[in-house]
């Protein structure tokens, strides 16, 4: 009856060159071949972007040692006063950032509007303002030296702000490589750094795909690396930086339990399961993708979630009301097809709303499985997808037990009314963030990091220096 | 005449008990000067497993304990040692007064440590000033079963690794120094009688290098300290067998053991988890 | 928990005790997960043809309100003749809202126009009177031809916990009304948590309110979008407890046309078509209908509308 018209952000603000080099020492240049990127949600091409062959890599590296001297003896207070500058430009550019941001991840411009582009100004205005303040944290001053960064599709520029912030604000320069699919704000960031006027070599993007990061990870002039991404890539990496002095961080997967009381504040519970796992298409680390809901509250949960989810809107990542946007790629698409499919047929019961996919681009509707146990494997691997797994307790022992159930320990939600049950289960959490009656905030001044097979170091916060200083 | 001595066995520390290692086998341990010691156990891969099964189930209870609890254990286990110091010093292959001091130094070392049980939350803690309604705040908190691998030096260096990792709250599984083992499984002794929990300090004598790849690829050991493996190679095995469930590591050094610690040790076997709750009414 | 009501809710206010325990059941509200879900909704861009709709459907609920001590028998005529005839080509408003003694004026300026006329009443808007006051304060208007009795609660025996008093007044008022719908005011602004909004909504519901009103115009806060969604949830759920559908007005402070359409958002999302007509939804307001027909015409003529086109009644 109330149907919403179609409400786009215009493309118009954002100027998308036919191709784009690398950015080495200040300046762009061409690369030896290059590949295309997508928009996902209708798989136009958005531009050609160079890939960084070792040698390319090598250059960049080279650039980031010479600007160590430079930017690694300059006072803290003018290190702070370029990342101001260059928060105060990601602000000024901040609608273009975020249609781009939407255009070549196909996440919903409300989030990169209103979620991904002011968190990355935030980051970069909290970590410039601890750039002259090292002698106060705890951690000392000396920087590492050239910082190796790898960062994934799901949050294109916001990883890159939480690796690029505290590295330059410790005074260590980068060597940052963009993921594959998602390549183009970083890019812009680069033009962001010129107009700053930050000095040659201090921030050099690369892209490419994985043999790019490898030449990243493993280059022998590389201080420090810190990678955001899979598990699997993240142990592959733990290996080639062993019997190195190399310095790691790793932030990885996750399977978050999302545990729901009966005494709950329903509504907000409902709001935070769906933001817990449809935020962002649930392409999220710290997604809530295990539902723990007790026996008890069980069946008006579900038909509340449910009513819930036949309310989101699916579609163009730029119309402004979009809730839901496109799978980030083919290959990611599958994925989550592939464990769906398995959760069928492993006996799970699946529902998705009525929900019309648009034809081009990559696409999959928000789903529930319940019925699931511990032992099927869309409660175990993470889907990375808008898939959510419904799952069930009867005692607070027994949500602990099964969240902690997994070799991933990234985050956790828990949901009651009862202040002191949720003191008691945030102590028992094996997970590097619990959040409590709220799921998904994430804040410049909070660290994030997992437990276990999540990953190790801290991202954000205090803690979030440590990982860029020689302590 | 004089009267015969009642020697001691060597044997494991696993779950509070003193076992022999599973495997029925042993190797002689030596003075400096080659004069025969003792046979000491020498721990099979079986005995490493068992090891990291106590210390698992020694977990939920430690760290769940009160720092102040932990720190008075520490405590007593500082008192349990300054009670033997002779029998450590003689034990110790430096001499009767470099012995002393090095017990000595032990002992201080314990007295450090358990000080730091219910400090070091706020020092590596933090309140976060988010950009919200939420109340923010970030605890460290135990990485889990921690292998340690002890570096030779037989005691201050032993209860400087093992100090850092259990007053926090983790639980140990130790391979002692391969050539000097004696001190760690009399260390054992104190333990046992210093109110620790039985499993939250397991300690295996037998071959480092026989043991550690094992330590290092178990799937249920969260952290894992190098510091006493002086092959590269082993260590470089060890550390790429880690990354298959990503074991925090602590690479080997030879650090100096008289020198201030500093809270690297403690804070390399601790998660930060970071708590959110909304502030309204 | 809503659904684990398993005695009738006649029962639920069968003593003070049985009241409380209900009432206390009900879910808690976060305030802050409420706030950011109603910022969330207030955040939807309604543009071109959606706006239009959004627009008269807005006209449509809007009870055009006066309720000064000023208010003269020609303001009323004047605002009837106002709610009539809105603009060319605009529905007509849903009712005018008056104090009792207005009442007759308005029906008679408003015979045959299928414009209802809505009195407040119960010692409006305090409601510092006898119950024996408040009943003929609401039999006054009745007889007077008042459609619908906006009421107010007692909200001093609510914070003090005297649910069954609150109770009670209703029901009598109720039985006062006859046929004229009641709408009961909760005046949100002077709950102080949503917690208490939701179990007044529900105190109200059981007690045979109609419609479900979140404040008086008189105190600040009045509507906002939070407590609103707090109030559609409470019919929501009352819906799927009893089979009876309530109606929600947010009054006060909604004074543009994006306050509005904001307020239709929240409804079209938390309860769907269901409650998307003025049968169910109202908007108590009065400067708000010159802003919707000021967009109105903006959206017909592609200009910026200026306040001398519009009158002022």
């Amino acid at each position: 009856m109330f149907e919403y018209a179609p409400a786009p952000e215009s493309r118009d603000v954002v100027d998308i060159k036919p191709s784009y080099g690398l950015f080495i020492n200040g300046e762009f240049v061409p690369g030896s071949s290059s590949f295309k990127t997508v928009n996902p949600a209708n798989e136009e091409v958005l531009a050609e972007v160079a890939v960084a062959s070792s040698d390319d890599v090598d250059r960049a590296v080279q650039a980031a040692r010479k600007a160590f001297g430079v930017w690694s003896s300059m006072p803290g207070a003018e290190r702070a006063k370029y990342l101001f500058r260059i928060a105060r430009i990601i602000q000024e550019r901040a609608r273009e950032l975020a249609v781009l941001e939407s255009l070549d991840n196909g996440k919903p411009i409300r989030e990169s509007r209103d979620v991904d582009v002011p968190l990355v100004a935030a980051h970069f205005f909290y970590y410039a303002g601890w750039a002259d303040k090292l002698a106060y944290a705890g951690f000392g001053d000396r920087p590492l030296g050239v910082a190796g960064q790898v960062i994934p599709w799901n949050f294109p520029l916001l990883m890159l702000a939480w690796k690029i912030a505290p590295a330059l604000a410790c005074g260590n320069t980068v060597v940052l490589k963009p993921a594959e699919t998602t390549p183009l704000t970083a890019l812009l960031f680069a033009e962001i750094c010129q107009q700053a006027d930050l000095p040659p070599g201090v921030v050099n993007i690369v892209t490419g795909a994985g043999e790019t990061g490898a030449a990243v990870v493993a280059h022998p002039d590389v201080n420090k690396v810190a990678f955001t991404g899979s598990t699997e890539v993240g142990r592959i990496i733990a290996r080639t930086v062993a019997g190195t002095s190399k310095k790691l961080t790793l932030e990885l997967g996750g399977k978050a339990a999302n545990i729901v009381f009966e005494d709950a504040a329903i509504d907000q519970a409902v709001e935070g399961i769906v933001n817990g796992i449809f935020f962002n298409q649930g392409h999220v680390c710290c997604a809530g993708s295990r539902l723990l809901v007790q026996e008890s509250v069980q069946d008006q949960l579900l038909d509340s979630l449910r009513r819930r989810l036949s309310t989101l809107r699916l579609g163009d990542p730029l119309d402004k009301n979009t809730d839901i946007g496109a799978i980030n790629s083919a290959d990611q698409l599958a994925r989550i097809r592939q464990l769906s499919d398995l959760g069928e047929q492993e006996g799970a019961s699946r529902w998705s709303p009525a929900c019309e996919l648009p034809e081009k681009g990559f696409w999959f509707p928000p789903t529930i499985f319940t019925g699931v146990a511990q032992s099927h494997s869309i409660a175990r691997e993470e889907i990375f997808g808008p898939v959510l797994s419904v799952l069930t307790f009867r005692t607070p022992a027994e949500a602990v037990e099964k969240a902690n159930n997994t070799p991933y320990g990234l985050s956790a939600g828990v949901w009651t009314e009862k202040g002191s049950r949720i003191l008691w289960m945030a102590d028992r959490l094996r997970a590097g963030v619990v959040w409590a009656n709220t799921f998904n905030r994430f804040d410049p001044t909070s660290p994030f990091g997992g437990y276990k097979e999540s990953g190790y170091g801290r991202e954000g916060g205090l803690a979030g220096l440590e990982a860029y200083l020689d302590v | 005449m004089s009267r015969l001595s009642v020697r001691k066995t060597y044997k494991l520390f696993i779950g509070g008990a003193f076992p022999r290692s599973e495997s029925g086998r042993s190797y002689v341990v030596t003075s400096p000067k080659g004069d025969f010691l003792a046979n000491a156990s020498r721990a099979s891969r079986k005995d490493a497993r068992d090891a990291v099964t106590a210390a698992r189930k020694a977990f939920p209870g430690w760290s769940g304990a009160t720092p102040y609890n932990r720190g008075q254990i520490l405590y007593r286990i500082a008192e349990m040692l300054e009670g033997r110091r002779g029998q450590f010093a003689e034990e110790l292959p430096l001499g009767k007064k470099a012995g002393l001091e090095q017990v000595d130094a032990a002992i201080d070392r314990l007295v450090w440590y358990a000080g730091w049980s219910d400090k070091i939350a706020s020092v590596r803690g933090s309140a976060n000033p988010v950009a919200g309604p939420y109340f923010n705040l970030s605890t460290p908190e135990p990485s889990g079963v921690v292998a340690v691998i002890a570096p030779s030096d037989p005691l201050l260096g032993l209860v400087s690794a093992v100090a850092p990792v259990i007053v926090t709250g983790n639980t140990a599984v130790v391979v002692a120094s391969e050539s000097s083992p004696l001190a760690a499984i009399t260390l054992a002794e104190v333990l046992a009688t210093s109110d620790l929990p039985g499993g939250v300090v397991n300690i295996l004598t037998g071959h480092q290098a026989e043991l550690a790849p094992w330590l290092a690829a178990h799937m249920d050991v969260n952290g894992l300290d190098l510091t006493g493996v002086a092959d590269p190679d082993l260590a470089l095995r060890c550390e790429q067998e880690a990354a298959e469930n990503l074991k925090r590591v602590i690479r080997p050094s030879s650090p100096d053991w008289s020198a201030d610690p500093g809270i690297g040790r403690m804070t390399a076997f601790m998660e930060t988890k970071t708590v959110w709750h909304p502030a309204g009414v | 928990m809503v659904s684990t009501v398993t005695t009738s809710l006649a029962d639920v206010a069968s003593s003070d005790a049985t009241l409380r325990a209900f009432l206390h059941g009900l879910p808690g509200v976060d305030r802050v997960g409420a706030d950011q879900r109603a910022a969330m909704l207030g955040t939807r861009s309604i543009k071109t043809t959606a706006k239009a709709q959004a627009i008269d459907l807005a006209i449509s609920m809007v009870d055009l309100t006066t309720l000064e001590g000023a208010d003269t028998t020609g303001k009323v005529r004047a605002m009837c003749a106002k709610a009539m005839h809105t603009a060319e080509g605009a529905p007509r408003v849903a009712a005018v809202c008056v104090y009792p003694d207005l009442v007759a004026v308005a029906v008679s300026a408003l015979k045959g126009s299928g414009v209802k006329v809505a009195s407040v009443a119960t010692a409006f808007p305090s409601g510092r009177s006898s119950l024996e006051v408040k009943v003929s304060d609401t039999a006054l208007a009745v007889a007077a031809g008042a459609d619908e009795i906006d009421m107010v609660i007692d909200r001093g025996a609510f914070l003090s916990g005297d649910y069954q008093k609150v109770f009670e007044e209703i029901v009598a008022v109720k039985a006062a009304c006859g046929e004229a719908h009641l709408k009961v005011i909760l005046e949100t602004g002077e709950l102080a948590t949503y917690d208490n909004v939701r179990r007044a909504s529900w105190l109200a519901m059981i007690a045979g309110a109609d419609f479900i009103k979140t404040s008086t115009g008189k105190v600040s806060p009045a509507a906002t979008l939070p407590v609103t969604l707090i109030m559609l949830e409470a019919v929501r759920d009352f819906r799927d407890v009893t089979g009876r559908q309530v109606g929600v007005k947010p009054a006060g402070g909604i004074r543009t046309t994006k306050d509005a359409i904001k307020n239709l958002v929240l409804v079209n999302e938390t309860v769907g078509d269901d409650w998307l007509s003025p049968d169910w939804f109202r908007l108590g307001a009065s400067s708000l209908l010159n802003d919707l027909l000021m967009q109105r015409q903006k959206l017909a003529t592609g200009r910026y509308a200026g306040p001398d086109y519009f009158t002022l009644d």
